[in-house]
């Protein structure tokens, strides 16, 4: 057979394609494309690090030098996946250290990274360059110093919201003196205090450095010194945004937040002393990201500070904001793409703030561009989310939580059914949607009709019967993540939708009603999937068949079962069946 | 072939009434294609059996799903925990009535005893008896007494045959849904599953269980979704801001417990406790499967009970005691000082033997002396 392209041709055009569907697509075409793909595919994206083998990656695609790799379902974000339960990168690393020597970037996100992990990277990949670890955990600032130490040309260290047991501040100094590729630093998570002089100096010797997000220890007096050595930045973090109001501290500021010309993204600020707010106000006019979400300020602060931000397309705050504040928002900020409203007292009784549905409404009325919303509130109505719907049909993320489990619309305190079903049926790029509040199979009926690019479904507290579930296994097209949590879902519609769960990447369902007896079938029948049971109170065979699980995790796979399972872990499969029945 | 599914008659026959979107539509209509329904038991097909019903069936039902959604407006206003209840019971009446509609099996009695059940009142946690609730109703709704599960769930019988028998035709729900003759084999008796499940569910939400709520307000474990990165620096940050004034501080305070010889550690929730006690049981609970192992590898993971009693005796005993690490990182026994006192100070937790924790307590002492 003549091909029409030599390989290196063909190779060459390949590499313009760098979405992972494009390039999936490519390999379908024939077996020579699907070669020539698999030789030159740079970048690697695993969703579910259970759904495949490092070893069966490494197979396919042996030269690679970017990976990211997602481990732990999203709801251990909220403590609903015991500890220990997996996603270590470890086998990974060594799997990687053998065959990709010259692998580059390594991005994790909820992956348990231990401190040998860390050596192995530091020490296996030559030309290591990028760390991402997002809302990882197992590791110390030992293992920290390593990547510090031996990494020559590390250009990236985020740490983003990983849980680091913080034994010194030590690990910064391991950077060495002629080390001057830094691009971005990130240890807004860690507690201790790094030796301010050894910062100064790294961020003195990094040219390119243009993200540095310091953590809390740093005191505001030294912001300036940093500053007036990086004026390159483009993306900053405090630190305690807090002093006793002195004039020179705030002249410093001023002057050298003022030579920061390129400064786009702020965060930070714990512990804010407002007075100080305004210190920044010469670099507003050209800040497109701010994360106020740890600044306990009151709105007219807050106002004060988003009224000099025109050109903000992302906001992150407190509820502090208030009703009033999101209205000056949506009147300032028309390029407003992204806010998320955080709680500042969750578990309180009583609301704290002025906050309600309102806000959110202005908010989408005001600001054309709003594409993704993540809201906290203590109360909602159908009227305010078909507003809402109505005014945004540009929405691709819509995450509203209801503090209080299965409020109904304070309104009329009928569910909230017409108002998300509004939500899917004028949205109709939508592609993550979280509900909250008092609601009735019917949303899922109005999903299932309507939310045909959905990829990602969390629900909690919601719903009447298996019909709820099976109108959204039955619906939702484009679904990929579904996560459940305390609703009365059970055995039919999941059997009855298997099928669907091999097009997705995962289900998870705690607190249902699934029996035990209906996991074993699901994994009997469906060899591809993992079935996994998750129960803290011991063996689910030491229960009546009929009796439900505590929690329940589905996900596709071409690894087989998890060699790694705890105790509390058990996977349904033909096994499974023989050997507990 | 894909491997065979059970088919779900949701509502009984004809899903197209309870699914207005055309795209289920098709989905029915494509897997309904070549199959044939599969009468395992050897009974006769009843398809006679409430066709006249299915005609109408997609009015009944949508005003039946009407009707009910105006009884849930007809709850109390103001109140809502009881309303919301009384919502799970009028819905819970409703569905029965549209499975009068449906050829289900003559079970009605079954069916009408389940409806019996009575639901905790005012009680939002409740969820778990709700639940419980549903998920006999869900059976009897559903069943058309091809979901063997439900049958199999009383008799110890062979489960395995009976559930192997029921799988039939394609993926997906849609097996029988063209077919008219559908399920009803009226001797298919729709039998009610064991309550074991009321029994899991309580343990289950063990955590948001009334009984332990603390003086604050029942939280749930998980909820509102917030990360505990997020809990934690709001906790520290109100704490610093000196808005703490004698209540309970916001937030949890998640701190890891770990056990020596165990291969994980757990993270509890120091906020759900206030007593020694409590946490005590908690922790022995959590720790009682590696015990277990560790005092006798002949026993069967099974023998939850008899370990339970041993790591009472263990913890109780001279085996081991329970250590924290407070914010000077010294390491002390629990329960030397106040509640309160101990809640503020401690970082983490360790079950250590008793062997390896000699010495500690006179620190604690002397210290809480010196403190004070």
């Amino acid at each position: 057979m003549a091909y029409s392209f030599p390989e290196e041709v063909l190779e060459y055009v390949f590499a313009f394609l760098s979405s992972d569907k494009d390039r999936n697509a490519v390999s379908l075409v024939c077996k020579s494309w699907y070669e020539i793909e698999r030789w030159c595919r740079r970048r690697i994206f695993i969703g579910n690090c259970y759904a495949v083998s490092p070893q069966i990656v490494i197979r396919r695609f042996p030269e690679v030098s970017a990976v990211k790799i997602k481990g732990k379902p999203h709801f251990a974000d909220f403590n609903l996946v015991p500890e220990g339960w997996g996603a270590y990168l470890y086998p990974w690393i060594s799997a990687m250290a053998r065959s990709y020597p010259w692998l580059e970037e390594i991005k994790l996100k909820r992956m348990v990274v231990t401190d040998e992990s860390l050596e192995l990277i530091s020490k296996s990949f030559k030309n290591f360059k990028v760390l991402v670890l997002s809302s990882c955990e197992g590791f110390t600032t030992d293992g920290l110093a390593s990547i510090a130490a031996n990494c020559r040309n590390l250009r990236e260290l985020d740490l983003k919201e990983s849980e680091v047991e913080d034994l010194s501040g030590h690990w910064l100094s391991h950077f060495p003196d002629n080390f001057t590729s830094l691009v971005s630093l990130n240890m807004s998570c860690l507690g201790s205090e790094v030796s301010f002089s050894a910062l100064e100096r790294l961020v003195s010797r990094c040219p390119n450095l243009k993200t540095l997000r310091l953590n809390r220890a740093v005191p505001i007096e030294k912001l300036p010194s940093l500053l007036r050595r990086a004026p390159q930045l483009v993306e900053f973090g405090t630190g305690a945004y807090s002093a006793e109001i002195r004039t020179d501290i705030f002249s410093n500021l001023v002057e050298a937040f003022s030579g920061c010309k390129h400064l786009k993204s702020l965060s930070g600020f714990w512990d804010v002393v407002p007075a100080y707010l305004p210190a920044m106000y010469n670099v507003c006019s050209r800040i497109t990201s701010l994360n106020l979400s740890y600044a306990t300020v009151q709105s007219p602060d807050l106002v004060e500070l988003i009224s000099q931000c025109p050109n903000l397309k992302c906001l992150w705050v407190l509820d502090y904001i208030e009703d009033a504040g999101l209205k000056a928002l949506s009147s300032y900020c028309k390029d407003l793409q992204e806010l998320r409203v955080f709680p500042s007292d969750p578990y309180g009784a009583e609301p704290n703030v002025s906050l309600t549905e309102q806000g959110l409404v202005t908010v989408s009325a005001g600001c054309p561009k709003l594409q993704s919303v993540l809201y906290f509130c203590r109360q909602m109505s159908n009227a305010a989310l078909i507003a809402i719907a109505r005014n945004r049909p540009n929405l691709i993320r819509f995450r509203l939580c209801i503090i209080e489990p299965q409020a109904p619309d304070y309104l009329t305190l009928e569910p909230l059914d017409t108002g998300f079903g509004a939500i899917v049926e004028h949205c109709k790029q939508l592609r993550r949607l979280s509900l909250s509040g008092l609601l009735t199979d019917r949303v899922f009926e109005y999903i299932g009709t309507h939310a045909k690019k959905l990829e990602m479904l969390s629900i909690a507290f919601a719903g009447d019967s298996d019909l709820g579930l099976h109108y959204v296994l039955s619906g939702c097209e484009s679904l990929r993540k579904l996560e459940i949590r305390d609703c009365p879902f059970g055995d039919k519609a999941l059997l009855a939708n298997a099928a669907k769960l091999e097009t997705m990447r995962s289900l998870w369902m705690s607190s249902c009603s699934v029996s035990y007896g209906a996991c074993k079938l699901l994994g009997q029948k469906m060899p591809r999937l993992n079935v996994e049971v998750i129960d803290e109170r011991g063996p689910p065979d030491s229960r009546p068949e009929t009796c439900p699980v505590e929690k329940l995790y589905v996900y596709r796979t071409v690894a087989g079962p998890r060699v790694d399972k705890p105790d509390f872990v058990w996977t349904m499969d033909e096994d499974a069946a023989l050997r507990l029945s | 072939m894909s491997p065979p599914l059970l088919g779900i008659e949701v509502g009984g026959r004809g899903n197209a009434p309870l699914m207005s979107s055309s795209a289920s539509v098709d989905c029915i209509s494509q897997s309904g294609s070549g199959l044939k329904e599969r009468n395992y038991l050897g009974l006769s097909d009843c398809s006679s059996v409430g066709s006249s019903a299915v005609s109408n069936v997609s009015e009944e039902k949508k005003n039946n799903l009407n009707l009910n959604a105006t009884e849930l407006r007809l709850g109390l206003p103001g109140s809502r925990s009881p309303e919301r209840d009384s919502d799970f019971n009028v819905l819970t009446s409703g569905k029965l009535d549209e499975k009068q509609l449906f050829p289900l099996l003559p079970s009605k009695d079954g069916i009408c005893s389940l409806s019996q059940k009575p639901i905790v009142s005012g009680n939002k946690r409740g969820f778990s008896d709700t639940v419980d609730g549903f998920s006999e109703i869900k059976s009897s709704v559903f069943s058309d007494g091809k979901w063997m599960f439900n049958a199999t769930g009383s008799d110890s019988g062979t489960p395995q045959s009976v559930v192997e028998a029921k799988l039939a035709g394609n993926a997906g729900i849609n097996v029988m849904l063209s077919n008219n003759s559908s399920g009803a084999q009226p001797s298919m008796k729709k039998e009610v599953p064991t309550r074991a499940p009321q029994e899991g569910h309580n343990k289950m939400n063990g955590s948001n269980n009334n009984s332990s709520a603390p003086a604050a307000k029942a939280q749930v474990v998980g909820w509102p979704p917030i990360r505990s990165f997020r809990k934690n620096t709001l906790a520290t940050t109100s704490k610093n801001n000196d808005e703490v004034d004698g209540k309970p501080g916001p937030g949890a305070l998640f701190v890891k417990v770990s056990m020596d010889g165990a291969p994980y550690l757990r993270k509890v929730d120091l906020r759900t406790y206030s007593t020694y006690q409590e946490l005590s049981s908690a922790l022995e609970k959590m720790f009682m499967c590696f015990t277990i192992r560790q005092c006798g590898s002949q026993e069967t993971p099974g023998r939850e009970m008899l370990g339970e009693n041993k790591f009472k005796d263990l913890l109780h005993g001279s085996d081991y005691v329970l250590t924290f690490e407070d914010k000077d990182g010294d390491w002390m026994l629990v329960g030397d000082v106040p509640w309160e006192m101990f809640i503020e100070s401690c970082k983490r937790l360790k079950i250590m033997k008793g062997s390896d924790a000699i010495g500690l307590a006179p620190r604690a002492m002397e210290k809480s002396k010196n403190q004070n």
